[in-house]
């Protein structure tokens, strides 16, 4: 079978003021039909700059500087604008990330597609109407006769997503380009997107790159793979045999830093790909920690009763007001020096649980007793609020940009009057030489930073006032995969060294499988069950439960350097 | 990481700061457009030559004693009939040379210009960053406030309160105080732009991590809104200052021309121009046409600086 999509040394780049920019540094890679081709890497790996350039819809000033696209044996790179615009939607189309922006919100479902039809395939109006109704039904949308006239608003994330492949199929395409198509979606809802993207492959014979970072989509969906590191192709092949048997070293670091879903680690092994891994120190830091004497029998929090509402429509009568309940009597203890998880699809209210313990939300109902003593009520909270703190889901946005780095870790310890002057100066220099970035970081601001240094940051931040309790809100979800594996390192040894207890909030269950001790499954609100890590992992309870562990991704076929060892000891 | 890391001495660290200054990205756009360069040398050489005015003004205006009424409506650049004496651009009807009474004229322009919108700028940013961080029924107040100032003209709401403080005023403290009145007038006409602006922006960095991760340690409202959150919403500011201030030159001109604003004897820019207009078609043309010129070069190229740094600090158009 002859490749439909031929890249060859595909060389893109961004010239920038001081230096041009190689975004994509001779790249090559061949789709045929029906394949789904998986292309993975970290960010800034130039993955998402090869869909724009085969689209030629790469942003200014990014050009192609050289190799070509073949796209059914005809060159299709270099062309002008114009010409790019009538193969692009008729012989290759794009699924975004995001479906809540890719279809226009202020036209029906049916004039959007029809009018998609229309521009690429002569056909009439009434011809178009009826492909555009058989494609709804395709993409498994029940009732398209009603749902053709609605607008995107009325569809859930899922089905819009569902309403963007049908409209990526409108112009029957050889090849489809889908960036990051499950990203945006909770995983029941991408594993259902997945297969559905499968399964039109397979059926119309359409080539699809499916770009990814998430290493459970590409073992469950992809034929083939190409791995990206830093704008160049380091490894590519049967997706079997780069998963279970990787060459190149950058790919066996990363596989080795997926998590696994089927055995608990003692720690991710970390395979130094570049030396880009930095050690964290926690010696010094466990020796001049001050460690709270206390029952350990007794639980640090006792949690009954949790309630919180969002009011959702104002009114100046009480009785018209409209609520959303968003945790709904949530009972849990936490107890000491555990990690606790709470895992649960997005708007379960995991974290606004979380966020009801740190205090940033009031309570609408039940109690909070931390060591036995109450902090839902008034009344200063200053103490307790030393004794927690918290390391937050967006390192973009939980650093201050106009702070520097020192005046960002030193405050918390400034503010709650802990220290002061040298020997702050001093506590600051020793935590960020203890998570692994040295004391002259501090005199930087936060833009120089990556993702993961900045989570090392905000851990920084945290450790500062010395707490007992620390609340990890997805502290990795928005960090690539290798980086996670540094920082969810990083929690552990803080957690068994310093006797922290901690909160550890996530979807991610792989993850949370390897951090926690305990796991809380929350549902619209409701707990549904609470129990052991390992018990709830090897035999659920609740159907719900037993539905969310049956979507983690199947990562049998993973190579197993680096963890074989853990997993016999 | 490894790396040995040095303090830099206090003068090293001033030098690396103008030289990261000068690398910076507004530095390159600045470099890189040459109406910003031009209207920043014009802005320069104005507020310089009145910065300056006691220096190197020929004449004293204020100064009746170096004033000859014989020099009255000497053209510019030719000498005069009687006296012989020549000006460059001229005098007015009591034989004040035009070119200094432009340049202490620019003084009183600028010292209410910038007061004004110092005034307005405080007082903006101030309520927008309260409305946009406490929410509720403050910022409702706040904003319909705001809404319902934005109905009347600035000029109008100038007015009022320039009326209303003359009221008040003993007749024979009006002239030393107008200045005062006419900076609060235009000041409080100014601040809703900067109220909307920051409040806006307030929402965005309110919702923002790192002010949830002050929240949490127990930070003060007050102290998350000045340390926190006003930093990071300055730069929209800045831009608006720099307009507000063309604007604010403008409508002090604009009061002054109207007979309300600046007095015969601390005339500003606009005052000049009132003075001028009496002259206007008995051919003294020069008495109002300098110190038009120069209201304008001030008020354009103010503006046009303006525009440039809303450009170049804006992301999207770069």
């Amino acid at each position: 079978m002859s490749a439909i999509l031929d890249i060859a040394d595909l060389t893109v780049e961004f010239p920038t003021r001081r230096e041009i920019f190689v975004a994509v540094d001779g790249a090559s890679l061949t789709v045929e039909p029906g394949e789904i081709h998986g292309l993975v890497g970290e960010s800034g790996a130039g993955k998402s700059t090869i869909g724009a350039a085969v689209m030629a819809l790469l942003e200014r000033p990014g050009r192609i500087a050289g190799g070509t696209i073949r796209l059914k044996n005809r060159i299709i790179s270099g062309r002008d604008r114009a010409e790019m615009r009538s193969l692009r939607g008729s012989e290759i189309s794009m699924i975004f990330q995001d479906p809540l922006t890719s279809l226009n919100p202020l036209f029906t479902i049916r004039e959007q597609l029809t009018e998609t039809i229309t521009t690429h395939l002569s056909v009439t109006d009434a011809e178009a109407h009826e492909r555009a109704h058989d494609l709804l039904a395709r993409v498994g949308i029940p009732e398209p006769d009603i749902r053709l006239d609605q607008y995107p608003h009325q569809f859930s994330g899922g089905m819009r997503q569902r309403v963007v492949i049908a409209l990526a199929l409108c112009s029957e395409p050889d090849v489809i380009i889908a960036d990051e198509p499950t990203t945006a979606l909770d995983v029941s809802i991408q594993a259902q997107i997945l297969d559905l993207i499968r399964e039109l492959a397979n059926e119309r014979q359409v080539g699809v790159i499916l770009i990814t970072h998430d290493m459970g989509v590409i073992a469950d969906t992809t034929d083939r793979v190409t791995v990206m590191y830093q704008g160049k192709v380091v490894e590519t092949g049967a997706t079997r045999l780069v998963l279970g048997k990787p060459n190149h070293p950058y790919t066996k670091s990363l596989i080795a830093a997926v998590p696994r879903p089927n055995v608990k680690l003692h720690r991710f092994p970390l395979l130094s790909y570049d030396g880009r891994a930095t050690e964290f120190r926690i010696d010094d830091l466990a020796r001049n920690w001050n460690k709270a004497d206390t029952d350990s029998a007794k639980p640090l929090f006792e949690i009954s009763g949790l309630t919180k509402r969002f009011l959702q429509k104002r009114s100046f009568i009480p009785s018209r007001r409209q609520y959303l309940v968003a945790v709904n009597n949530v009972s849990f203890d936490i107890r000491q020096g555990e990690v606790f998880g709470i895992v649960g699809e997005s708007g379960s209210g995991k974290s606004t649980v979380a966020r009801m313990i740190a205090g940033l939300y009031r309570a609408d109902g039940g109690t909070i007793l931390y060591g036995g003593q109450p902090v839902t009520g008034s009344g200063s909270l200053a103490w307790y609020r030393r004794q927690i703190q918290m390391i937050f889901q967006d390192p973009y946005s939980s650093l201050n940009p106009r702070m520097r780095v020192d005046a960002i870790v030193a405050e918390p310890a400034l503010h709650h009057r802990l220290l002061s002057g040298k020997a702050l100066r001093h506590r600051v220099d020793e935590l960020l030489e203890h998570v692994g970035l040295g004391a002259a970081a501090g005199l930087k601001y936060p833009h120089e930073f990556s993702g993961g240094q900045r989570q090392r940051i905000s851990i920084a931040r945290a450790l500062a006032t010395q707490p007992r309790f620390l609340i990890c809100d997805e502290p990795t979800s928005a960090l690539d995969v290798s980086i996670q594996a540094q920082i969810l390192n990083i929690l552990k040894d803080l957690q068994e060294h310093l006797s922290l207890t901690m909160l550890f909030i996530s979807h991610d269950l792989p993850v949370v499988r390897q951090m926690c001790d305990r796991v809380a499954v929350m549902q619209n609100g409701r707990l549904v069950e609470v129990r052991d890590a390992e018990a709830l992992f090897a035999s659920p309870r609740e159907a719900y439960t037993r539905s969310l562990l049956k979507l983690m991704p199947r990562l049998d076929g993973l190579a197993t350097e680096g963890i074989q060892d853990q997993v016999e000891a | 990481m490894t790396s040995v890391y040095t303090a830099p001495d206090r003068f090293n660290q001033m030098a690396l700061r103008i030289r990261a200054m000068w690398q910076g990205d507004l530095a390159w756009a600045f470099r890189h457009s040459p109406v910003a360069m031009v209207s920043f040398v014009v802005v320069v050489l104005l507020v310089s030559g009145a910065l300056l005015a006691p220096l190197i003004a020929p004449h004293d205006p204020f100064d009746p004693a170096t004033l000859n009424l014989m020099n009255g409506f000497t053209a510019p650049g030719t000498p005069n009939a009687f006296t012989g004496e020549s000006f460059w651009l001229g005098t007015d009807d009591q034989g004040r040379d035009v070119f200094s009474t432009i340049l202490f004229g620019m003084r009183i322009s600028l010292l209410v210009g910038f007061a004004a919108v110092l005034l307005g700028m405080v007082i903006g940013v101030t309520l927008g960053l309260i409305a946009g961080y406490r929410g509720g029924w403050t910022e409702t107040i706040i904003m319909r406030v705001a809404d319902v100032q934005l109905t009347f003209p600035a000029i109008l709401v100038a007015m009022l309160i320039f009326g209303i403080a003359k009221g008040f005023t003993p007749v024979e403290y009006r002239d030393q105080i107008a200045i005062w009145v006419l900076i609060l007038a235009i000041g409080l006409s100014d601040w809703v732009q900067f109220a909307r602006v920051v409040r806006g922006a307030t929402l965005v960095e309110t919702k923002k991590e790192y002010v949830q991760a002050a929240q949490l340690i127990g930070r003060s409202g007050t102290a998350i809104m000045i340390r926190h959150i006003l930093p990071n919403v300055l730069s929209p500011v800045l831009v608006i200052a720099t307009i507000s201030l063309a604007l604010a030159i403008i409508a002090e001109a604009t009061l002054s021309f109207l007979g309300v604003g600046a007095p015969p004897t601390q005339p500003s820019l606009g005052t000049l121009i009132r003075i001028g207009q009496g002259f206007l078609f008995s051919g003294e043309w020069w008495i109002l046409f300098f110190p038009a010129c120069t209201l304008l070069a001030l008020a354009l190229s103010v503006n046009l600086l303006g525009d440039w740094l809303r450009d170049a600090l804006n992301p999207k158009l770069r």
